[in-house]
């Protein structure tokens, strides 16, 4: 049993660390086709390669410790932010029955995990003893803790139609009509609450290049820096895995007919992913980047009330029609 | 409960034990394999031009700590939504209209937090 449980989790933790590695190959070639580059295309077939030789070099290179750092907790937060970004994918429904933990509180074990990704920078930003390490780790908590509020009413409004905390009794829920039909405004908030809850453009102000160099990371180099990208890569499938079950009917197909019917569960749940991961990409190379005072009355006068009230506007109607889940 | 411990909990705990281990042993293997060549200039903290200060840890603006204090009620406001959200149907209207009542009250306290400058940042 143990041995069996411990075999299941690491053939998922291999397929998220592949699916992160192609993520990275991804955004280089699909940011290379917009500014009319070629991305990289030397190692392997047409830089196929690439990631397992990024990977290969931070992993050969020297693990600067900064003189005046607190060493335990310098290597103490990259671990702590990549061991996160894996643990969440243990309650995630891949496709019918095909979940390691179905825990029936499901959405709650992942809000506590992604409010716990918080202490990962703030401890990187803390213990460098850096400028620039420390500013960008407080810009950082501070947007990701201002946009979990708006992602948590928003998941109160998914959980209110559907009447369970399990993910997979919410994709269950959504067999008529997927989530993003009846709260298409919910849809777009919780996207916009991910690329800014992973610190991603156009809200990547810890890490904006002109002012902090890379935000709190840049005191890290060879593999603490790598456990850093690996953990927000992984973070940003997560949540785009999130925004599936929620929004899009997880695995479940586009129809429930003849041609849609023929692709496994488990691939349309992967498309549904890959698809969020172009729209991540895309976001990048297109959008220009957020002022700080933008970010936060963003989050705080716009998110918050809006969220809330829909969330109020869900529970009424649900409550006048008598359409409540039991 | 040993039982939830053993079945549902079970994966969650391994995979906490698998991911703290992976992440260790990744780290000491680079850390052991890679050739180690530290001096002074190397190790002193990131810098453009001039030597950098003893200590980097400054004052820093207060705004931070207000959001850190917001987040923590209104963190607490949802967390006091999810067992209404899931138990709508049996609490009925007297249970709909104690949420709206509460609502009200924290979105009274919201305006007024909005209302002397709390969510301004310049």
């Amino acid at each position: 049993m143990l041995v069996l449980t411990i075999l299941k989790i690491l053939s998922v933790v291999v397929i998220v660390l592949i699916g992160v590695a192609y993520f990275t190959l991804a955004e280089r070639k699909i940011m290379g086709t917009i500014q009319r580059r070629k991305g990289p295309n030397v190692v392997g077939f047409q830089g196929l390669l690439q990631p397992l030789a990024d990977g290969l070099k931070l992993f050969v290179k020297e693990s600067i410790l900064p003189s005046n750092a607190n060493k335990t907790l310098f290597i103490l937060a990259p671990m702590l932010t990549f061991g996160l970004s894996l643990i969440g994918w243990v309650v995630i429904p891949f496709g019918e029955s095909l979940v390691l933990a179905d825990i029936n509180v499901g959405i709650l074990y992942l809000l506590a995990v992604s409010a716990l990704g918080v202490y990962g920078i703030i401890l990187a930003g803390w213990s460098s003893n850096s400028k620039y390490a420390f500013l960008g780790a407080l810009r950082s908590a501070a947007q990701m803790v201002s946009y979990e509020v708006s992602i948590g009413f928003i998941l109160i409004t998914v959980v209110l139609c559907s009447g369970s905390f399990n993910l997979s009794s919410i994709v269950l829920a959504q067999e008529k009509v997927w989530f993003c039909v009846p709260h298409l405004p919910m849809f777009v908030l919780f996207f916009i609450s991910a690329l800014a809850e992973t610190n991603r453009h156009p809200f990547d102000l810890p890490e904006a290049e002109a002012e902090l160099v890379s935000g709190y990371n840049v005191e890290y180099s060879a593999m603490g820096f790598a456990l850093f990208f690996l953990g927000e890569y992984a973070n940003m499938l997560l949540m785009s895995a999130l925004t599936a079950i929620l929004f899009l009917g997880g695995w479940l197909p586009l129809l429930d007919i003849f041609p849609f019917t023929i692709i496994p569960n488990s691939v349309w749940f992967g498309l549904k992913i890959g698809g969020f991961v172009v729209l991540f990409i895309v976001m990048r190379a297109c959008l220009p980047r957020f002022r700080y005072d933008q970010l936060m009355s963003l989050g705080w006068k716009v998110f918050l009330p809006f969220s809330l009230g829909w969330l109020i506007l869900t529970a009424s109607v649900l409550m006048s029609f008598n359409w409540l889940p039991n | 409960m040993p039982s939830l411990f053993y079945e549902e909990y079970f994966p969650v705990w391994i995979a906490l034990f698998v991911s703290i281990f992976l992440s260790i042993i990744i780290f000491t293997l680079s850390y052991i394999l890679a050739i180690q060549n530290p001096d002074t200039e190397k190790l002193s903290s990131y810098e453009c031009g001039f030597d950098p200060y003893e200590d980097a840890r400054n004052t820093f603006d207060i705004r931070f700590y207000l959001v850190a204090i917001l987040f923590i009620i209104f963190d607490l406001e949802a967390v006091f939504f999810f067992p209404w959200a899931i138990s709508l149907s049996h609490i009925t209207s007297w249970g709909f209209w104690t949420m709206i009542d509460f609502i009200i009250e924290l979105a009274l306290g919201f305006f007024y937090a909005w209302k002397i400058g709390a969510l301004e940042w310049e």
